[in-house]
């Protein structure tokens, strides 16, 4: 067996190249730009994912994160001056340090305590969102953010943006991989079986939930400031409640702590509205349908879904002999 | 100054009577299934829609109305739990609360599908004019509100404490193995907690009608209340949901009043927050015991 650094590197690498290959396969601009969307929620589904799926912690205030980093380099961008990447920057830390101040006395709440605390934390800053008007140009949105252009290169078509985002967000499953491998993923996966024995064994309960949500609001973050750079139009409708519940479901409906699971959740409820637009008025309808069926039939998740179909075909190729191998869903 | 207080201690307890019984409604689905019900602000909108819906497109008087929203209501809540819930009962919470989102967004489609994106209002109860107590100019509507709040709470009071099934669903909430060892049918329990959730929050929702408008959209922001009232009581407790939901109106209303009204809704959360930080399990909840 290869180290797992390497298996990982491989995976990231495999990510990356069906990733690249997916503007050949969906040439026009218009699933380019579904495809830019799907990579950036995809990288926020992934750092929730290590929240929810491997930590156990739930979050329903994570467009808040998002939207937060969205603003601060929009702002910082567009009315201070300053430049793309420091702007980013700027946006990334801010998610980091409101995450890092709400996270301190959040965190020690459980179960649907937390849930209520991350969800109102969204709601508030929704709120001041939409209520500050001249500092984010309130419900109509902030106007005018710069296309991103890094060491002298402009991303300005579509295609090339999706290339940026596509790294990144190969980068970040690389990151998580890795991270889910180490020490600190099993430090994770214990807190979420159980905190006691996990602090009992001499885990860091508190350190690393703190760690792991400042981790996860900086993958929003980041993803925060390619939403901004890539629309230069951002609007509070697009940080809200709503949104932060479909992050959830993304996780979840992808399958819990799998990083290809989140991945895939992402792109299919990020594309599924799109796909509903010819439905017309019922889309809204189909769309909860098969929200419902899909937690119905699919309890696990995407992931759970596809490893189960994996080794049904094994056990089907090896005959009825076959002694059910589990499957694999990283 | 003291008249603005009761004026807005008035407003405040008025929406609080729909938020806590919304806030009842998650309590009654979360102790006999554990399933935090997203759909519960669904249910409130369900009952001002469907009054609005019956009076005005059947042409029947306002109290046949309210009362058909509610029963048609009270078997939509069933009907969920029988075709959504049930089948996955085994799954993961954190599965079925997804369920109840996906259930949520159907209501609201087929709502918006059904009666447009207009918002309507509902006539009130009893004669217009307004009551002069303490200075403040009380609708009838508010008193009618709190009125039938109350009844609905000394009803369900007796229904839990006086009743068989009130008793089986509270042993539900105690210990859900011991009790269908008992001989009590868990299933028919869950599916009777959605029913008379979907009933309470309907209620809720008929109460509030006359006096904030109604539309196919009001249920997320109502459920999320009263959501924060169950958490502000201590989750499990039905008594402590209702004074929760009280509560969050009077301070909802407060904050407009002398703060700013545009921030409204997040004073009540700001509270909840800073309540949460210092007691972890609410204002009636039991202390935690573990403590990270």
């Amino acid at each position: 067996m290869k180290p797992w650094y390497a298996r990982n590197a491989a995976k990231a690498v495999l990510l990356a190249l069906a990733l690249g290959a997916a503007p050949f396969v969906l040439p026009n601009e218009y699933y380019i730009n579904i495809l830019i969307l799907g990579a950036i929620n995809a990288l926020i589904a992934l750092g929730l994912n290590l929240l929810l799926g491997y930590a156990g912690q739930i979050s329903l205030g994570h467009a808040a994160f998002f939207g937060l980093s969205a603003y601060a380099t929009a702002y910082a961008t567009t009315r201070l001056g300053l430049p793309i990447p420091v702007g980013m920057g700027l946006g990334v830390s801010l998610s980091a340090l409101v995450a890092w101040l709400i996270g301190m006395p959040t965190l020690r709440l459980r179960g649907n305590y937390l849930a209520m605390a991350t969800l109102g934390f969204g709601i508030i800053v929704h709120i001041v969102m939409n209520e500050t008007v001249e500092v984010t140009g309130g419900p109509s949105g902030f106007v005018g953010i710069p296309r991103l252009a890094l060491f002298g290169y402009a991303f300005d078509s579509d295609r090339s943006y999706y290339y940026f985002t596509a790294a990144v967000l190969a980068l970040a499953a690389l990151l998580s991989l890795n991270l889910i491998d180490s020490r600190l993923g099993r430090a994770l996966r214990a807190i979420h079986t159980s905190e006691r024995a996990a602090q009992t064994a001499g885990v860091d309960i508190a350190g690393y939930k703190l760690f792991v949500f400042v981790l996860s609001a900086v993958f929003a973050g980041v993803a925060g400031v390619l939403y901004a750079h890539f629309l230069s139009f951002v609007a509070p409708s697009s940080f809200g409640f709503h949104f932060s519940v479909q992050l959830v479901v993304m996780v979840v409906l992808g399958g819990m702590a799998s990083v290809w699971g989140s991945m895939a959740g992402a792109f299919f409820l990020t594309a599924l509205p799109e796909a509903l637009r010819g439905f017309e008025e019922v889309d809204i309808l189909i769309y909860g349908a098969i929200l419902v069926a899909c937690v119905m039939y699919m309890p696990m998740g995407m992931a759970g879904a596809s490893a189960g179909a994996w080794r049904r075909i094994g056990r089907w190729r090896r005959g009825s002999s076959g002694q059910g191998e589990g499957g694999h869903a990283g | 100054m003291f008249a603005a207080a009761a004026q807005y201690l008035v407003s405040g307890l008025t929406v609080g009577a729909t938020y806590g019984l919304t806030g009842l409604g998650f309590t009654m689905i979360f102790n006999t299934t554990g399933i935090i019900n997203f759909a519960q602000g669904e249910f409130v909108m369900l009952g001002g829609m469907m009054s609005v819906f019956f009076r005005t497109w059947l042409g029947i008087d306002l109290f046949s109305a309210i009362l058909l929203a509610v029963a048609v209501t009270a078997l939509v809540g069933a009907a969920m739990e029988r075709l959504t819930i049930r089948p996955i009962q085994g799954s993961s919470p954190i599965n079925l609360v997804i369920a109840t989102i996906g259930v949520s967004i159907l209501i609201r489609g087929a709502a918006m599908l059904l009666w447009g994106k207009d918002t309507f209002s509902l006539p009130p109860f009893g004669k217009a004019a307004p009551i002069a107590i303490f200075g403040a100019a009380v609708q009838p509507q508010s008193l009618w509100a709190l009125a039938i709040t109350l009844a609905l709470l000394t009803a369900l009071k007796l229904f839990f404490t006086a009743s068989i099934h009130g008793k089986a669903m509270l042993a539900c909430a105690c210990n859900r193995k011991a009790a269908s060892l008992m001989g009590i049918s868990v299933a028919r329990m869950s599916l009777f907690s959605f029913a008379l959730s979907a009933f309470t929050g309907a209620v809720g929702g008929a109460i509030l009608a006359p006096i904030t408008m109604t539309s196919y959209d009001v249920g997320m922001m109502l459920g999320l209340k009263g959501f924060a009232a169950c958490i502000l009581g201590g989750l499990g407790n039905p008594f402590g949901a209702a004074v929760g939901g009280l509560l969050i109106g009077i301070m909802e209303s407060f904050g407009a009043g002398y703060v700013s009204s545009a921030y409204k809704d997040a004073f009540a959360f700001v509270v909840l927050l800073l309540l949460l930080f210092v007691r972890p399990s609410g204002l009636f909840g039991k202390a935690g015991v573990e403590r990270v």
